[in-house]
């Protein structure tokens, strides 16, 4: 793998904001001067199912796919789906967890267990790994839907990037109503 | 300006810079951003047809009338519009043709992983390859050039990597290249009967050779020679997987993969120790490379299938994994996609499920509906399949039981009025159902010929399905609304039983197209814990806000309404839609609308 390019992979559940979060992260490395590239599947995304999305930046980036072992930092929006994603992380990568269980239709079915664990199991595996109440977070600053904000705020204390350049892509990802409250998000995850 | 963009975008940008003002389609992942992104800029013209082969032959009639024309499918869209592929290579395209092929490596939205360069070998059509949105951008303005200079059509192939990946555009103005628009006689050129046809069948073969020679020297065909030990031969998004990892590798990079460069690939050949080919589907170039006698290895070390990262590339070359951290198989439930909360198949397709009926089915957002719990489909082929299907097997195994075809409203305009009019004309005895949510879901709600309005939002005429019926011959028509489940249960029957063809459309809008459309919402439902007696009938719809929960998972105590009850059912009301398809499941009347102040 090529060294001088480095992989976030954001997961989550359709409907969680994860695109929203990559096309953020994309903004702010551009900003900061990198070339990037950034690639999601679409699909069917809207209906519920798994969604993931690799952004990549570095002084030049060709693939916008990271491939297994290559990734530095995964983003997870739901417990589950960190643990169906781990094996693109590098040995030494950051996990971050939005501590957010959603079921699938399995699950709801009684037919599948929801994995009890999944935080020990990625801990054991992994040295870095943080746990966030996103969700809990979110609704301090006005709506659960924030939660992705929070994430990123996460995110961005785990990037040597200003944190001008995020608030202003913050600033241009946000209609002026909600602003605010996510500005208050992202500050609150920032500090976790 | 620099900006990030999808390749989808970057193609509509490429197709406006380029002053185009002509575009048709018919929707379908990865490709339908493509339009939906050219008919927003100012001054063009665009339009959703209800198929591929019409969007084409649109195409084909604007080219023939002066203009350059943009046309846009899926890779299996091309199957449908494939009859007047091949003879548009005969006549050639006067104003320019492109054609936008997105492939899916991988199937993730698609029935089948067909490769679109094999048309463009067999349809004798040039193809371009952008492997970025950059080049994206660039080679749809390439292709309508080289149209225009060859008289030909010409292919754009897309694959949904490159169709949903951004990467770094430099936008630039439009420039406007003057259209002759006008009538045009020329029935030798136009009228493809057996004696002209031969004689322009000789004019695609010189075309094609003019192509060659053009691909040899076509600056998009370019050699990157760093180290010699290793060459390279790729197109497309493999090139950046690879340049990923092998970036001292030397590169022949082809922007045309049809037809390809033999003298540079030659020479290529020539100047490295060991070649591959890295390309994801087929082997279409590794075969023709290994017919021109040149060593090269290609399949015997890359997959047959699915699409390539830059570690599948790696490890194809050097026989190395990544290094990651070993996990043991944690075998996760699976979270595949859902009908919404809300959705009007869901009703629908409980009656069919509890029915015991073949459904054939078809394409679209109720295909869904073959998941447990629901399992009210037995099979899916392509866009319209459904209706062909359902009678034929009628016809053999006649008499004995009725078999069922389901079709969504956009998939049936596509192309399953004509199997109707079979089914009417040789006397099928099956039932047919248009699930009729009033917009193409599946591909993110376009406007289709039912909808009443069209791409640019203009109000329109909308196809009426009953009066359509009637016309094509159907005597048996029903209208059914799917959130009444026992009234659409009871026709269905109804039509099971009744001699001859028959149509029940199934018509209620899209969950998300209420959302949409600010509709007012109906009031969300929750399960009254002391009502619910466990008998989880409402866990059958699947509904993704219903979940089952044990009494020992609880922290509060609810009373047993029966010995055996081992748990209750849970609604999350934040989630629900107030369809109230549970409500009329629950013999208990447990299921109530949440009050508001609560
Ligand atoms: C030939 C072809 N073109 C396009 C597609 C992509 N596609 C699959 S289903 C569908 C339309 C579904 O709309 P509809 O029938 O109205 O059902 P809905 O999703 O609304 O339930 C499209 C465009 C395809 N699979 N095959």
């Amino acid at each position: 793998m090529n060294e001088s390019v480095r992989s976030v992979l954001l997961v989550g559940v359709g409907g969680q904001g994860t695109i929203m979060a990559s096309d953020i992260l994309s903004a702010v490395m551009i900003n900061a001067g990198f070339d990037v590239k950034k690639s999601e599947v679409h699909g069917m995304a809207q209906r519920g199912g798994s969604v993931s999305s690799h952004v990549r930046f570095g002084p030049k980036v060709y693939s916008p796919l990271a491939g297994k072992g290559d990734v530095s930092i995964l983003v997870s929006f739901e417990k589950l789906e960190t643990l169906r994603y781990l094996e693109y992380l590098k040995p030494d990568g950051k996990v971050i967890i939005n501590n957010e269980e959603i079921y699938p239709p399995s699950v709801n079915l009684g037919e599948a267990l929801y994995p009890g664990d999944a935080i020990d199991f990625i801990k054991n595996h992994f040295k870095d790994v943080k746990v966030v109440d996103a969700t809990a977070m979110a609704l301090r600053s006005g709506d659960k839907r924030m939660a992705n904000t929070v994430i990123l705020g996460v995110l961005s204390s785990c990037l040597d990037i200003e944190v001008d350049i995020w608030e202003d892509v913050l600033k241009e990802s946000f209609p002026s109503k909600i602003l605010e409250g996510n500005i208050n998000a992202f500050s609150l995850g920032r500090g976790v | 300006m620099k900006q990030l963009m999808s390749g989808n975008e970057a193609i509509a940008r490429g197709a406006y810079e380029h002053g185009i003002t002509f575009a048709s389609a018919y929707p379908g992942t990865p490709s339908t951003e493509i339009l939906e992104e050219f008919s927003r800029y100012d001054g063009v013209y665009a339009e959703w047809t209800p198929n591929e082969k019409v969007a084409l032959e649109v195409g084909i009639g604007a080219a023939l009338g002066g203009a350059r024309a943009l046309v846009v499918m899926k890779q299996v869209g091309v199957n449908v519009a494939a009859d007047p592929l091949f003879t548009l290579s005969y006549t050639g395209t006067e104003g320019g043709l492109v054609i936008v092929s997105a492939d899916d490596p991988s199937l993730h939205s698609s029935q089948n992983e067909q490769d679109s360069r094999n048309y463009a070998k067999a349809a004798k059509i040039p193809m371009l390859e952008p492997a970025d949105s950059a080049e994206a951008k660039e080679f749809i303005k390439i292709a309508f050039r080289m149209s225009e200079e060859f008289d030909t059509p010409v292919f754009l192939r897309s694959t949904t990597r490159i169709s949903h990946s951004k990467s770094i555009v430099t936008l630039e103005d439009r420039e406007i290249h003057e259209e002759n628009r006008g009538v045009r006689y020329n029935p030798s050129k136009y009228v493809m009967v057996p004696a002209m046809a031969r004689q322009r069948r000789i004019v695609v073969e010189k075309k094609m050779e003019r192509l060659s020679k053009f691909a040899e020297t076509f600056p998009e065909n370019r050699m990157e020679i760093n180290d010699t030990k290793i060459g390279i031969i790729t197109a497309g998004m493999p090139y950046n997987y690879t340049k990923d990892v092998f970036p001292g590798y030397s590169y022949l990079k082809l922007g045309m993969v049809h037809p390809l460069p033999h003298d540079l690939i030659r020479e290529f050949a020539s100047k490295v120790e060991r070649l591959y080919v890295v390309e994801e589907l087929d082997p279409f170039i590794e075969e023709q490379i290994k017919a021109m006698g040149i060593d090269v290895i290609g399949r015997e070390v890359f997959p047959y299938t699915g699409e390539f990262d830059p570690g599948v590339v790696e490890t194809a070359i050097t026989g190395n994994e990544a290094a990651v951290v070993n996990l043991p198989d944690l075998s996760l439930p699976q979270r595949p996609p859902n009908l919404c909360p809300g959705c009007p198949h869901r009703g629908l397709f409980y009656v069919l499920g509890k029915l015991k009926v073949f459904v054939a089915g078809d394409i679209g957002c109720y295909t869904l509906a073959f998941m447990k719990p629901l399992e009210g489909m037995h099979s899916t082929i392509c866009m319209g399949a459904s209706v062909g299907m359902a009678h034929g097997m009628d016809k053999v195994i006649g008499g004995k039981e009725k078999v069922v075809g389901v079709i969504g409203d956009s998939t049936f305009i596509h192309s399953g009025i004509t199997p109707l009019l079979n089914m009417a004309y040789n006397k099928s005895n099956s039932v047919i159902i248009i699930c009729d949510n009033r917009t193409t879901a599946m591909t993110g709600m376009q406007e289709n010929p039912a909808t009443g309005f069209t791409l640019h939002g203009k109000e329109t005429k909308a196809l009426d399905f009953v009066k359509l019926a009637e016309a094509l011959g159907m005597d048996n028509v029903r209208v059914v609304d799917p959130f009444d489940m026992k009234n659409t249960r009871s026709v269905i029957k109804e039509e099971l039983s009744t001699e001859g063809p028959s149509l029940v459309i199934s018509s209620a809008p899209c969950a998300l197209l209420a959302v949409k459309q600010k509709l007012p919402g109906k009031t969300p439902l929750r399960v009254n814990p002391d009502k619910c007696t466990g008998c989880k009938a409402c866990l059958g719809l699947g509904c993704p806000p219903i979940s089952w929960k044990r009494f020992e998972d609880m922290d509060i105590k609810i009373e047993k309404k029966t010995k055996k009850q081992e748990g209750i059912a849970f609604i999350d009301s934040s989630l629900c839609n107030g369809c109230t398809l549970c409500q009329q499941l629950c013999s208990a009347g447990a299921i109530e609308e949440v009050v508001e102040d609560e």
